[in-house]
């Protein structure tokens, strides 16, 4: 470890030129120094902090009905009344409905069109990172992973998540009933804060435990079907992060350290198969986070039709 | 034809150098071949699963149970809007479809409000909003399950369950018979009756048995057999009819009997073709220790 660390500090001077030659010039163990160093510790740390704020928000919205006996949401992120008035549906779930052969009332329907309207508008995958409670837990997985170094692991094919999205729709059509909310760890951890976890504890330590010591960032990464229904959205989604002064780049890599899905940074960084520096891929959560660690101001967020570079 | 042509064609190319379609057929098939186990794994355990434990009982209006697991998100709305806590959502583990509403009568029973607060809750129609009054309402069937332990079955008058039903004289009735035990005394039966009782679990939640209840509802389906369309029931048919099918019967007289009504064959001590008038010269009525009428006085 020391050696590693050693030669981390001369990795530095001379820029590592992969993920991997990051991790072993110990770079990306703690990603962001550099940031901090240039733009304080607050700035390094925005976009985190207002996600971590989003995800708590949310989840006390939720909360504060069956804790404080204050009502403002009722149900939970399956199907929602806010006020008593605004119902909101997820929509990957209404697919299910849909594929399983019921037709559901108009409240859910309205409500499923208005999340759907949302996340087309601002990020398909903002649910993941900014609205997800299992975010929070793979989070926490990666960051261990980084403190710790553990490096490798089994990581599945990033598709997976898709096929195993038409398979939850085929085992809908096949059961005729919601087959894939029986074991959904997004939905069952939402609900298991809100209505009482029973063994659904074993779910969220099994996703720990797999990101951490399995497949790094494996569950929202590569397998959640629910993550890969909103990517789907995300591939027309109107706000978008931008490389918009990839001129600036110093080849840190912190960027690729922090990132949930480090494969949607290059086409726009580096210009690989793409001349504008728009990330596009339906798989970028939108979480910011490249925002943050970047200590030369790289990225921003911006919409779809921003192609300017400074 | 053209078939031939090209498979030819891509394996040659395939033994010159290692194909990419090739390769992204192989992950494809693996990564398609892992999703599939693991959806299919999700499928069964569901398919398993989606057997409901006879005590839990789903919410009034809920659909049957196989398009109830299609429709309900789990959202946890009619729980929200149940005033009494009856209703909760089943956690993982817990033996029904994780997610899902139930209650067990014998914990909280349902209290059958008049609005039906879940059932307007419902987003997706999985709770049926056609279910207007709450009296309509099929959660279940009680069902008197215990009659050694039944105290109005021991020839008590505990009462308790008809005395709280809801639907009290239509639901449960006490039915009176004679009580062969002390042979001087009647029996009050609770009794169920399927037209009317809505399921909601109050007689269960009230038996004053200390562990299990005497009177249970469970899932219609568990309670009620079906019903057997080919026997006409007589009774049923003569009251529809007005009269009955088989026109008025000749009422032939029964020598001994003749004060009864037509039918009524049973026959007390002194009565009968062994007394009175027309007596057969060497009859005895049968030893009969018990039962109705035994004429046993202490």
């Amino acid at each position: 470890m020391s050696a590693q660390g050693t030669v981390g500090e001369g990795g530095r001077k001379l820029p590592p030129t992969s993920v991997r030659g990051a991790a072993r010039r110990g770079v990306a163990a703690r990603p962001g120094r550099e940031a901090i160093a240039a733009k304080g510790w607050l700035r390094a740390h925005k976009w985190l902090l207002l996600r971590r704020l989003s995800q708590l928000g949310i989840l006390a919205l939720f909360l504060a009905g069956p804790w404080f006996g204050l009502w403002i949401v009722k149900g939970n992120l399956s199907s929602s009344l806010t006020l008593g008035v605004l119902p909101l549906t997820d929509p990957f779930l209404l697919a299910q409905q849909l594929a399983a052969g019921h037709w559901p009332y108009r409240e859910a329907l309205l409500g499923g069109g208005i999340v759907l309207a949302f996340y087309l508008l601002f990020g398909g995958r903002l649910f993941c990172s900014w609205v997800c409670p299992v975010n929070m837990v793979t989070d926490a997985a990666a960051w261990l992973r980084r403190r710790v170094g553990l490096k490798g692991g089994k990581v599945p094919a990033g598709s997976t998540r898709y096929w195993l999205l038409g398979f939850v729709l085929v085992a809908a059509a096949a059961t005729g009933s919601l087959a894939w909310e029986w074991v959904n760890p997004v939905s069952m951890l939402h609900r298991a804060l809100i209505f009482g976890f029973g063994l659904a504890w074993g779910i969220v330590g099994g996703i720990f435990l797999y990101d951490l010591l399995i497949a790094p960032r494996g569950w929202c990464g590569h397998l959640c079907p629910q993550g890969a229904f909103y990517g789907l959205l995300g591939r027309v989604t109107l706000v978008r992060v931008s490389a918009d002064r990839r001129s600036a780049c110093n080849d840190c890599m912190d960027c690729f350290a922090v990132c949930p899905e480090p494969q949607v940074i290059r086409p726009a960084l580096k210009g690989v198969g793409q001349d504008h520096p728009l990330i596009l891929d339906g798989d970028c959560t939108s979480c910011g986070r490249c925002v943050d660690v970047c200590g030369k101001d790289v990225f921003r967020i911006t919409t779809r039709f921003n192609r300017s570079e400074s | 034809m053209s078939d031939h042509h090209t498979s030819s064609q891509a394996s040659a190319q395939s033994s010159a150098v290692p194909s990419s379609r090739r390769r992204f057929l192989k992950d494809a098939a693996g990564v398609a071949g892992g999703a599939g186990l693991l959806a299919l794994g999700a499928g069964l355990y569901a398919r398993q699963a989606s057997a409901l434990p006879a005590t839990a009982i789903r919410p009034p209006g809920a659909l049957a149970e196989a398009d109830f697991l299609a429709a309900c998100v789990r959202c946890g709305l009619c729980v929200r809007d149940c005033p009494y806590d009856t209703l909760k959502l089943a956690r993982l583990g817990d033996g029904v479809a994780t997610g899902t509403p139930y209650f067990e009568a014998r914990k909280i029973a349902c209290e059958m409000c008049d609005d039906i607060p879940c059932v307007a809750a419902c987003p997706t129609g999985a709770l049926d909003h056609g279910l207007k009054e709450i009296g309509k309402a099929k959660m279940g069937l009680a069902v008197l399950i215990d009659q050694e332990n039944c105290l109005n079955f021991l020839g008590l008058r505990c009462d308790v369950c008809y005395r709280v039903c809801p639907v009290i004289d239509k639901a449960i009735t006490l039915e009176r018979i004679h009580n062969p035990r002390s042979d001087r005394h009647a029996m009050l039966l609770p009794t169920v009756h399927s037209e009317y009782c809505t399921g909601c679990g109050k007689c269960e939640k009230s038996c004053v048995l200390p562990g299990e209840a005497a009177i249970k509802v469970l899932p219609i389906k568990l309670a009620q057999g079906s019903k057997a369309e080919h026997y006409l029931r007589g009774w049923e048919e003569k009251k529809a009819a007005g009269e009955s099918l088989i026109g008025k019967q000749v009422e032939l007289p029964v020598r001994g009997l003749e004060g009864k009504a037509y039918g009524d064959t049973r026959v007390a001590p002194g009565e009968g073709p062994a007394a009175g008038e027309g007596a057969v010269p060497d009859y005895k009525p049968p030893f009969r220790p018990g039962g109705v009428d035994s004429g046993w006085k202490p």
